[in-house]
């Protein structure tokens, strides 16, 4: 296996969290109530913190001046791998919700099989993440379910999130050739069984929500080869102004 | 002491660590909340091993820089590396840092099944920190800091943190 193979790799499993934690951080004092916003807000921290174990140890691999920041800070759009559903704006509470529950739902099959790579860094970081994952997970479904199964109006809109980006959904499970390659060498995930899992759970937690999965083909989008949406620049802009302006600028 | 736990170490060294406390539960020492998994004292220099509770702590940062600096003042070196495995859960937490937590007015982490009906069934069976009563209710399964949740008691009306059960 190349180094710069697990090197991509950590980036990829890096990136989908990261970007997510941003968007997240920007409903910080916007939340729909207190409650909902100390959530949000301590699950994006929760994001980041995996993110920093991801790239530290990216880091380590790539060597030379690399550290967490300077992988968190200083790539371009076309370095990024997450998948386009994570970098889709905040919308309304609703979008946020569904957003956060197709992810929470992945992550945490992905996560599953992570605690068992042959690499023992990935293995130990998926261990810790996938107990906040799943906590993630309770608040995200339990929402689902709340809003889905609620008044005419959050049923409404919470379908419409969910037209919205279910169609975001299938790239998840759009194989590269990198995660093959991870997944031979027993280091990555296997895609394929994590999808009969998540489609298996999202039919049962969105009848209990009284929601539709909408009968729309997935869209054909490339986030994990680095082709993004205009979304993803506006998020770096903010991400990293700090040290575009400033370089190596500290606090 | 918890099992996989390493401690090599003089006294003078574990009332340094003693002496070291969580930023956001000032009433919980380093050693209390169990986030020290290995110090070894090799040649004047301590090697400390430290676990963050949650991967996005931000309290971790500086429980690290307040060990090194608690054990510089002794004189000693300090080689702090952060592990993380095996990952932390409460059962971590010592016996005396419950009660601490309990007088604080935090409410202790339940076990795994009694948390998740209090989470998740809506059980009354956190006990209200102020009058320990268990007509509480919860109020949002995200606290002040990511290892809290809110609750309120129905009894005294008093609202608490409630420290959340991580396995
Ligand atoms: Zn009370």
């Amino acid at each position: 296996m190349k180094k710069e193979s697990l090197y991509k790799y950590l980036l990829l499993l890096g990136d989908n969290s990261m970007i997510l934690a941003h968007r997240l951080s920007e409903l910080c004092g916007h939340g729909p109530a207190l409650e909902t916003d100390i959530a949000l807000t301590n699950i994006s921290l929760d994001l980041f913190g995996q993110v920093r174990s991801y790239f530290q140890y990216a880091a380590e691999l790539k060597g030379g001046d690399a550290t967490e920041d300077s992988i968190a800070f200083l790539r371009y759009g076309r370095e990024h791998y997450n998948c386009i559903l994570l970098e889709q704006p905040n919308v309304d509470f609703g979008h946020v919700i569904a957003r956060q529950f197709f992810f929470d739902l992945f992550q945490k099959l992905q996560l599953e099989q992570l605690v068992s790579s042959n690499d023992k860094k990935i293995a130990a970081i998926a261990v810790k993440s996938l107990k906040e994952t799943k906590y993630h997970l309770r608040f995200s479904s339990e929402w689902i379910k709340r809003l889905g199964d609620g008044t005419e109006e959050s049923h409404e809109r919470m379908q419409s999130a969910i037209d919205n980006l279910y169609p975001f959904v299938g790239e998840f499970f759009k194989e590269t050739d990198l995660e093959k390659e991870m997944k031979e060498e027993g280091i990555g995930a296997d895609l394929f069984l994590i999808k009969s899992a998540f489609d298996k759970e999202v039919m049962k937690t969105f009848a209990e929500a009284n929601l539709k999965i909408p009968e729309i083909a997935s869209r054909m989008t490339q986030g994990k080869y680095g082709i993004h949406t205009e979304q993803l620049d506006y998020i770096l802009n903010e991400l990293q102004y700090m040290q575009r302006a400033y370089p190596n600028m500290e606090w | 002491m918890v099992k996989g736990q390493i401690y090599i170490a003089s006294k003078e060294i574990q009332d340094a660590l003693e002496s070291v406390c969580d930023p956001e539960i000032p009433v919980l020492t380093v050693m209390d909340l169990g986030v020290v998994r290995r110090v070894e004292e090799i040649d004047g220099v301590v090697e400390v091993d430290l676990t963050p509770t949650y991967s996005g702590c931000p309290a971790m940062d500086t429980m690290a820089t307040d060990i090194s600096s608690a054990l510089m003042k002794k004189g000693y070196k300090v080689k702090m590396s952060l592990v993380l495995s095996p990952a932390w859960t409460t059962d971590w937490i010592s016996k005396e840092g419950r009660e601490k937590l309990e007088k604080y007015g935090i409410a202790s982490p339940l076990t795994e099944e009694l948390d998740l009906q209090a989470l998740m069934g809506g059980d009354r069976i956190v006990a209200c920190t102020n009058c320990h009563s268990i007509n509480t209710k919860l109020i949002s399964q995200f606290g002040s800091t990511a290892c809290k949740a809110l609750f309120q008691c129905k009894d005294c009306l008093e609202p608490f943190d409630y420290f959340k059960c991580l396995k």
